[in-house]
Order: C-alpha cells, then sequence, then structure tokens
C-alpha cells in the first residue's frame, strides 16, 4: 500500500479525449472565473455574503445555480448518448461502451441528485420562509451544511471525468454488478462517496425544512392557511426524511461489501441482490414524488397567480397531497415486477400504484378548475404550467400501465420506460422547477427575466421534448431495451434519429436560457420591479420588498386567512388608507458562518481519499471536519443584531420605491 | 422486423422449405390488407405498429399482454383525452383578454365538483385494479399455459451470452434458441455472475436471471419462425450484444435437430462450463451433443461458484478492443 493508496499517474485517462477536452475546457473556465474574481476584488464579496451566508435566500439561490451548472453537464451526456446511438446501427460509433456505460450512469446519477434535487431543494429553500412569514429556516447554520455537502458530492463526481472513472452500473448501482468482484475499479467508490455525502446534506436540508413549516410561521399561519407550495414542501420533506436514511444505509452496506468484504448483496458467502432491490427501491419509488409534490406545489401557485383565482379546492390539494406522501412508500416493488415475484404480490403492488393515480389526477382537475373562470395571464410560468398538465398527463398515463405487471413485463427495462420516466421528470419536475425558476426570479433579483425569450425557450424546450422522447416510446414497442450502445435492427435508426433531432431542440431552448439570463442582467433597469409584488400574487413572499432585507419581513405579518398577501391588498384596498408606519423592533438575526463551506471542504479530501484507499488523508480529513464541528459548537455569539433604526431606514426605503412605483402606475393607466 | 430471418449465424439447422410458407400464411391471418399495408407506409405511427415486435406478438402470452396494453390505454385516454382537451380549452377561453369569458374571483370551492375529481379516478382504477388482479394471475410467468407436456429449457446468463439447456434431450447450445412451435415452452433460469433478464418480445413476458436463484417462466411459440431475443437488463461491457435468434420450429424438426446436435457436438460438462463462464463479447453460436446431468441445479445451488470477475479476466481474455482507464 503506497501513500497514495490506489491513486497514480494511470488514474488520469489520457487515451480518452473527449472528457479531457471537455474537463480541461471546464478548468480553463473555472481558472478563469477564480482569476476574474481576484483581480477585480469579488472574493470579500462573496466570502462575506454567499459563501458563509446562513441566510436562507442566497442558500436557495446557491442550490440553484448549482442545479442549472450540473444541468449544463447532464444534458452534455445526454447530447453523447443520442449522438451514439444515432450512427451506433451495426457500427461501433464513438464512444466504446466501457466510456458509454459511464456516460449513461453519470447522466442519471447527476440529472437526479445534481440537478432535480438541488433545483427543487433551492426553490423551497428561498420561497417557503417568505410564504411562511418567517424571517428564516429553522436551522440557517445546519441549511448552509446541507448546501455545501451537497456541492461536494456534485464536485466529486465531477472529478470522477478526470482523475479515474465513474461508475459504468447504470444511475443505480445493481449488485452483483456494482460489487467487488464485477466492478473493481473506482468508478462505483466515486458514485457510492459522493453520493453518501451530498444524501447527508439532503437529509439535513430535509429537517430544517420540516422544521420549519411545522414550527417556524407568521402569528395566525395556521396550517390551513399555508399556501399549497408549503404543503408540498412539508410533504417531500417528511418524505426526505423518512427515506434518505434508507439510501444511506444500503450504499453503507454496498461499502462495506467492497471495503471490508462483506457479503450483503454479493453472489457468494450468502448475499441476497434482492434485498438490494427492495432497499433501493424503498427510497427510489419516494425519491420520485420528493422531485414532483414540491413542482405540484409550484403548479398550484402559478395557475391560481396567473388566472387571478385562490387555488379551487385547497383542501382538496392538501388531502390528496398527504395521500400521494404516504402512498408513496407503498409501491417500490413494482420496479422489479419482472424479478419473480408472485401473482398476488404483483397484483396488489400494481394497485397500490395505480391508486396514486387518484390524488394525482384530482390535483390535474383542480388545477383546471382553477382555470376555469379565471383571468388567465399568458406569462412564461403560465407556459410552462399548462405545457406541464398536457405533458404530465401522458407521463401518468404510461406510468399507470407501467404499473400493470402484465404490461410490464414486456415493457420493463425498455425505451417505453426510458420515455415514461423522462416523460413525468422532464415533463414535471423540470418544467416546474422552470416555472419557480421564472415565477421568484424577480423576488430574488429585483427585475424579472425578459419575458419573450422565455417563453422561446419554453416552445423550443417542449417540441424537443416531445420529438426527443416520443419516439422512444416507439422504439419501446419496438422492443429495444435501454442502455444499448449499439445494436444491429435498421428499423430503430429513425425513430432514434428523431430523438437525437429533439435533443437538439432541446439544447435550442437551453441557450435561449442562457441567452435570457445574460439579456436580463444587462438590461436589468428596465425589468427592474420595485413593488415586491410584479405578478399580482397572493401570498406573503409577495408582500415584502424584491429582493427581500436580509430580515425578509420588518414587521412580522399577521395572517387572517388563507391567501395571506391577497387579504392584506384586499383590506387596504376597502380601507383605501395608505398603510400606517409599524413600529419597529430590534432584530436578531443568526451570524454567518464558515462552518458549512469548511466543514464541505474536508469533505471532499475525506470522500476522495475514501475512494482511493489514501488512509492517512481520511483521518486528517475527517479530524479536520470534526474540529470545524467542535468550533462551531462552541461558538459564544449565535446571533446579530439589527437595531430598529437599521430596520427602519431599510423599509422606509422600500416602502417609497413601492408607492412611488404604484403611484407611476396609477397615472400611466 | 415482425418474423425476419435474422439470417443464418453459425452452425444452426437449415430452415426448412416449408417455413416459408408458413409465415405467409401467418401473414395473411394476423396482418392487415394491401390497403392498411398503404395506410401503413404513409403514416409514421402506423408504420411502427406494423413493426413493432410487441404489437405483432406470435404465442398467446405475447397476444394476452398485447390485449392487456391496448385495453388499459383506451380505459386511460377516455379521460386523458378529455384532460388536455379541456386544459387547453380552458386556457385559451378564460385568457385575459377575451372579454366575453366570465370571470370568478372568488370562485375555489364546490362540493360537486370535487366529488366528480374524486370519483372520475377512483372508479378508473377500480376498473384497472380489476384487469390488473386478473391479469396478473392469469400471465404470472410461473403458471404452465395448459395441461400439455411442456418442453423444458434451462437458461443460463454468462457474461456475455446465453446458455440454453436441454435435460431431457441432453443438449444445449450458445447463443440461439431452437424450440418446437406448438408446444408449450417451460424456461428455469439462472444467472452465472450478474443479472440478466431473458426476453422474446414477440413470445412475451421477459423474466431476470439471478445467481443463487432460480426463476421461471412459460411460453408458446403458435408457429415457426425465427425471433429476436435479448438481453433486457444491462449487465456491463458487453451487454449490447447478448441477443440471440430463436428458432421456432415444427415438432418433427425439432427432434431431428436434437438428433442432429447430439452427434454433432461435444460434451458440456462442470468443467466445460467453468471455462465459458469466463467473460466474452458476441461469440458465435455454438452446440454441445451431451450436458452432464444435474448441471443447471449445480449452477443455481452455487455447487459451480459465480462466474469470475469481469474485468481484470476480461480484458486479457478477448480481443475486443477496450479503451479502460486502467
Amino acid at each position: 500500500m503506497s501513500l497514495w493508496g490506489k491513486l497514480g499517474w494511470d488514474a488520469i485517462p489520457l487515451d480518452q479525449p473527449l472528457p479531457l477536452i471537455s474537463s480541461a475546457v471546464v478548468a480553463v473556465v473555472i481558472t478563469g472565473v477564480l482569476a476574474w474574481v481576484l483581480v477585480k476584488g469579488h472574493l470579500p464579496y462573496l466570502w462575506k455574503e454567499w459563501i458563509t451566508s446562513v441566510d436562507h435566500k442566497r442558500i436557495g439561490v446557491m442550490y440553484i445555480v448549482l442545479a442549472l451548472v450540473m444541468l449544463m453537464r447532464g444534458f452534455s451526456d445526454a447530447i453523447l448518448m443520442r449522438a451514439q446511438q444515432s450512427i451506433a446501427m451495426n457500427a461501433p460509433g464513438f464512444l466504446p461502451p466501457d466510456h458509454y456505460n459511464q456516460v449513461f450512469s453519470a447522466h442519471g446519477t447527476m440529472m437526479i441528485f445534481f440537478v432535480a434535487m438541488p433545483f427543487v431543494i433551492g426553490l423551497m429553500n428561498f420561497v417557503v420562509p417568505l410564504q411562511l412569514g418567517a424571517r428564516d429556516v429553522a436551522f440557517p447554520t445546519l441549511n448552509s451544511v446541507g448546501f455545501w455537502l451537497t456541492a461536494t458530492g456534485a464536485l466529486l463526481v465531477n472529478i470522477s471525468l478526470v482523475v479515474g472513472e465513474f461508475a459504468r452500473t447504470g444511475w443505480l448501482p445493481y449488485p452483483p454488478l456494482s460489487e467487488l468482484a464485477y466492478s473493481p475499479g473506482v468508478g462505483v467508490d466515486y458514485y457510492l462517496w459522493a453520493l453518501q455525502i451530498s444524501g447527508i446534506g439532503t437529509l439535513l436540508s430535509g429537517v430544517n425544512l420540516v422544521t420549519t413549516v411545522l414550527k417556524v410561521r407568521a402569528p395566525g399561519m395556521s396550517y390551513l392557511r399555508m399556501p399549497m407550495f408549503c404543503w408540498t414542501t412539508l410533504a417531500s420533506n417528511l418524505l426526505i426524511v423518512a427515506a434518505f436514511p434508507i439510501l444511506t444505509a444500503t450504499f453503507a452496506m454496498l461499502l462495506l461489501d467492497r471495503y471490508a468484504g462483506f457479503h450483503f448483496f454479493t453472489n457468494d458467502g450468502g448475499g441476497n441482490v434482492m434485498m438490494f432491490m427492495n432497499l433501493i427501491w424503498a427510497w427510489g419509488h419516494p425519491e420520485v414524488y420528493i422531485l414532483i409534490l414540491p413542482a405540484f406545489g409550484i403548479f398550484s401557485e402559478v395557475a391560481s397567480t396567473f388566472s387571478g383565482k385562490p387555488l379551487f379546492g385547497y383542501r382538496s390539494m392538501v388531502v390528496a397531497t398527504m395521500a400521494i406522501c404516504i402512498i408513496s412508500f407503498m409501491v417500490w416493488l413494482h420496479h422489479f415486477f419482472t424479478m419473480g415475484a408472485g401473482a398476488d404480490v404483483n397484483a396488489i403492488f400494481g394497485i397500490a400504484t395505480m391508486i396514486i393515480a387518484v390524488p394525482t389526477g384530482v390535483k390535474i382537475f383542480n388545477w383546471l378548475f382553477t382555470m376555469y373562470g379565471g383571468r388567465i395571464v399568458f406569462t412564461a410560468p403560465t407556459l410552462w404550467s399548462i405545457g406541464f398538465m398536457v405533458t404530465f398527463v401522458i407521463g401518468g398515463m404510461t406510468g399507470v400501465l407501467l404499473a400493470v405487471p402484465p404490461a410490464d413485463f414486456v415493457l420493463h427495462n425498455s425505451l417505453f420506460l426510458v420515455a415514461h420516466f423522462h416523460n413525468v421528470i422532464i415533463g414535471g419536475v423540470i418544467f416546474g422547477a422552470f416555472a419557480g425558476y421564472e415565477f421568484w426570479f424577480p423576488k430574488a433579483f429585483g427585475f424579472k427575466l425578459h419575458e419573450g425569450l422565455g417563453k422561446a425557450a419554453f416552445w423550443f424546450w417542449i417540441v424537443g421534448f416531445y420529438l426527443a422522447f416520443m419516439p422512444l416510446y416507439v422504439l419501446g414497442l419496438m422492443g429495444m431495451t435501454r442502455r444499448m450502445q449499439h445494436y444491429d435492427v435498421a428499423a430503430w435508426q429513425p425513430w432514434l434519429l428523431a430523438a437525437a433531432a429533439g435533443a437538439a431542440l432541446i439544447f435550442i431552448g437551453i441557450v435561449l436560457q442562457v441567452v435570457q439570463l445574460v439579456w436580463s442582467i444587462r438590461h436589468r433597469e428596465s425589468l427592474r420591479d420595485r413593488t415586491g409584488d410584479p405578478w399580482n400574487g397572493r401570498s406573503l413572499e409577495w408582500a415584502t420588498a424584491s429582493p427581500p432585507p436580509m430580515f425578509n419581513f420588518a414587521v412580522l405579518p399577521n395572517v387572517e386567512g388563507e391567501e395571506a398577501y391577497w387579504g392584506i391588498k384586499q383590506r387596504a384596498k376597502q380601507q383605501a388608507l395608505p398603510e400606517a408606519e409599524p413600529d419597529y423592533v430590534d432584530i436578531e438575526m443568526p451570524r454567518n458562518s464558515p462552518t458549512g463551506f469548511i466543514c464541505a471542504f474536508f469533505a471532499t479530501i475525506m470522500g476522495f481519499a475514501l475512494i482511493w484507499h489514501i488512509w492517512w488523508l481520511v483521518g486528517v480529513a475527517f479530524v479536520g471536519a470534526f474540529a470545524t464541528f467542535v468550533v462551531f459548537a462552541w461558538r459564544d455569539n449565535h446571533e446579530e443584531l439589527i437595531p430598529a433604526a437599521e430596520v427602519a431606514r431599510v423599509d422606509r426605503a422600500n416602502r417609497a420605491s413601492r408607492s412611488a412605483a404604484l403611484v407611476g402606475a396609477a397615472a400611466a393607466t | 422486423m415482425g418474423a425476419t430471418n435474422a439470417g443464418a449465424r453459425g452452425n444452426v439447422a437449415t430452415v426448412p422449405s416449408n417455413h416459408r410458407r408458413d409465415r405467409e400464411r401467418i401473414k395473411v391471418r394476423d396482418r392487415p390488407g394491401a390497403a392498411a399495408r398503404w395506410l401503413c407506409a404513409a403514416l409514421p405511427l402506423a408504420l411502427a405498429a406494423c413493426e413493432s415486435a410487441l404489437l405483432d406478438p406470435r404465442g398467446p402470452v405475447g397476444r394476452a399482454e398485447k390485449t392487456i396494453l391496448i385495453d388499459s390505454m383506451a380505459i386511460m385516454l377516455a379521460i386523458v383525452v378529455p384532460t388536455i382537451v379541456a386544459t387547453l380549452a380552458f386556457a385559451w377561453w378564460y385568457r385575459a383578454s377575451n372579454k366575453s369569458a366570465r370571470y370568478l374571483p372568488e370562485w375555489s370551492f364546490s362540493g360537486r365538483i370535487e366529488l366528480v375529481v374524486w370519483a372520475i379516478p377512483v372508479m378508473v382504477i377500480i376498473l384497472l385494479g380489476g384487469v390488473t388482479w386478473i391479469s396478473s394471475h392469469q400471465l404470472d410467468p410461473a403458471e404452465p399455459l395448459s395441461s400439455q407436456k411442456p418442453i423444458e429449457i434451462q437458461v443460463v446468463s454468462l457474461d456475455w451470452k446465453w446458455l440454453f439447456i436441454y435435460p431431457e434431450q441432453g443438449v444445449a447450445t450458445v447463443n440461439q434458441l431452437t424450440v418446437p412451435a406448438g408446444v408449450p415452452l417451460r424456461f428455469s433460469l439462472t444467472s452465472a455472475s450478474v443479472l440478466n433478464a431473458f426476453f422474446i418480445p414477440q413470445l412475451g413476458s421477459m423474466i431476470y436471471t439471478m445467481n443463487g436463484m432460480r426463476t421461471e417462466l412459460n411460453l408458446h411459440a403458435d408457429e415457426p419462425g425465427t425471433y429476436r431475443g435479448l438481453s433486457s437488463h444491462y449487465s456491463g461491457e458487453g451487454f449490447s450484444d447478448m441477443h440471440f435468434d430463436v428458432r421456432a420450429v415444427a415438432p418433427e424438426q425439432f427432434a431431428a435437430w436434437v438428433g442432429s446436435t447430439r452427434s454433432a457436438g461435444a460434451r458440456l460438462d462442470t468443467a466445460g462450463y467453468v471455462a465459458l463462464a469466463v467473460p466474452s463479447v458476441n461469440p458465435p453460436p455454438s452446440a454441445y451433443g451431451a450436458v452432464e446431468p444435474g448441471l443447471f441445479d449445480k449452477i443455481v445451488t452455487q455447487k459451480v461458484a459465480p462466474g469470475p470477475g469481469a474485468e481484470p479476466e476480461h480484458k486479457a481474455a478477448t480481443q475486443a478492443p477496450v479503451q479502460g482507464t486502467k
């Protein structure tokens, strides 16, 4: 055993130009950005205002930035796969199996764990305390630790591109293929340690948000007055708290197999792969709902805001949300109907799966009746929501079809399945995340995103989506299975070419979104929102300034019904009086802390050392991370005081800006 | 695709002359007429249906599954299509610029509508749940299809090829499966190493192969023909080549094939199996004239150790260009 464990110069894949070139480009970009930050003197600002920030709004934004960056990375893998399958008809293509198998494994891992998860967690982090009328989340520093551990996982996955290799097992490392006997390289270890570390981050975030919704609400904000997004956040985070420990335990068992010669899932020594299947899907199916429930919440907010009406059947929606939350734990076996369970077991899990379609269907109908009788404004978030409703019912239908065991017997693992879950994850989670991104962007930064570019991006995305994934349904019916590096059936190729064209359209959509962001930042003065309420919103996040002050609300709002802010606005109109200035008091806010960042720094080193068996470094990094926590725990000053005068100064400026804008708007009409 | 002959690979017996006629007969019975064939050529989706393995089943299991697929889809489309239409119609009619649309700014609850929106999905799911319960039992892969005595076939997935053992006939093949048409087929399956799934799309149900475990599958090919078989669970480097031809032949030709295989091939014993289990990508089809009795049970009960690790040995053992990182 050498000083550097299994790590040597041969870990760098010099024989594979593709990952080397792409990672070289990434390295140049990162170095350039760092150099720019240093030269321009932005480092102190970044350190004080972002990296060490425990402000839920800043952390939420950083989660979303992470998700958008990783979306590029995961999407480039998608392009590689579509290109490979387009040309690999009776031909080797340009990606050998060794590389192709890493690409599809990395694509799935990144899109689920480092795009979809941070996107929805970022939105929940940013929005929920504002909607609840709170000053911050329940555990601000824990929140920061959770984010930085997620970023650690993303970083480790990306390091695997240059140093060593990634897993070749698919996005879920089914044993025995993922066991040491069949995957002796470091790829599976990269996967496991990246997800162990980011999984702890996710669990911390889940604990934090559950506590926030249950315990940190404005006066009068009872459970049945919470906006729908808070309910779906609660359900989603309850699922995180219940499901992620299962993932951690399952991966811990696989790690013990790989590192310590245990036999949980090995072929020999009494190992049992079925145990892995049951455990991983006991996490994996709730995970799907962890992602989609917040998206349901976003669509609820968007549908009601832009229809100019309250959400239809609010209490029915609450019941449906919590029903989905509970039933989603009772359906995991539908992921392996084809592994020889008996007819009774298959039928029961099939029917349980279909039962989830009931509350989901109710939600769709309630959005439909939210639009009924409305005055629908077609903004970009509206388009994403309507695109979602149309697309998601198709994905839901194919999902119920796959829940019929005999149908699954011929469709399992086919491209039909691949089309189905992209249909619900892109058409549901990603469309929802984009709707939320456009909807709350002005709240986060004080200016709107360019409307036309946003709509253009939507149209490229949705047309591209249908062109990319409808052919995969057809290919599934033609008997094409997933994860094929090459094939010899000529009839499949035209459909694969169509799918590649669809991916190209989505690529244009992504480019338009980048252009939209850059253009909007450069022209932010013309897109400025001075009212804090650019969409005529209904919940409390619109009651404060855009961007909100660090303490969110100068005075905590008093909630007197559903749709808290709508009620405040209606009362103000009836009384026809300018809102009286409140009595300002000192506000205590949590102090910034580098705990999360330093802890993640050590976690990154520890993860890397564990992957390469550099045991002394594991020890050093572990002691470092532990010491960070000890220092944090012994900290004397947890909070800083914002004096009433400062609160008043900030709030008066916001009020002046708001009333000037309202007067201006009144003069214009 | 359909019953296209994927070409003779290796030492399979020649396809009998009446085979083509049988295939024509199937076409006449199962396939649409000339006008419909033109329609197929005109419409991409219809074309897909014509070429689709799952919509062109050649056995009772596949046919039943196709029926379930189409029936379930039809039941759901009955609410999915109106929902999509209503979504688009409501969004269009209630657009802010449409002054003739009624604006109901406070309307947010109706007990009657709630009842209906819960009742519709509940009723659909009750119907589909019934379909699920009945069909799951009727199409349980482990259930025999008829009282007729089936042909026993033992299947072992290896890295990366298929071994088929015919215990009653005492022969075995690699990467080709010859079965009698019109006779129930009873498969017992296991894996030498990692997971795979055994799937012949035109005959129906797939089933996983797992080391140390035995799964069961019953299929039936109506008529002679050549069908595509494949692994439908990713199993590593050679996965994409883990497909094989399934030749369904008339029972008397099956007997003749068994006879010629017996007289031709070598004997498969434990040592030969261990050698076969060394990873290789896309080996040509081959056959064994005799098989050590009880070999399959020795594999299932792990009296023969699980297949060797894929990577280090594999890279030495095959000439396939592998761009490894190690």
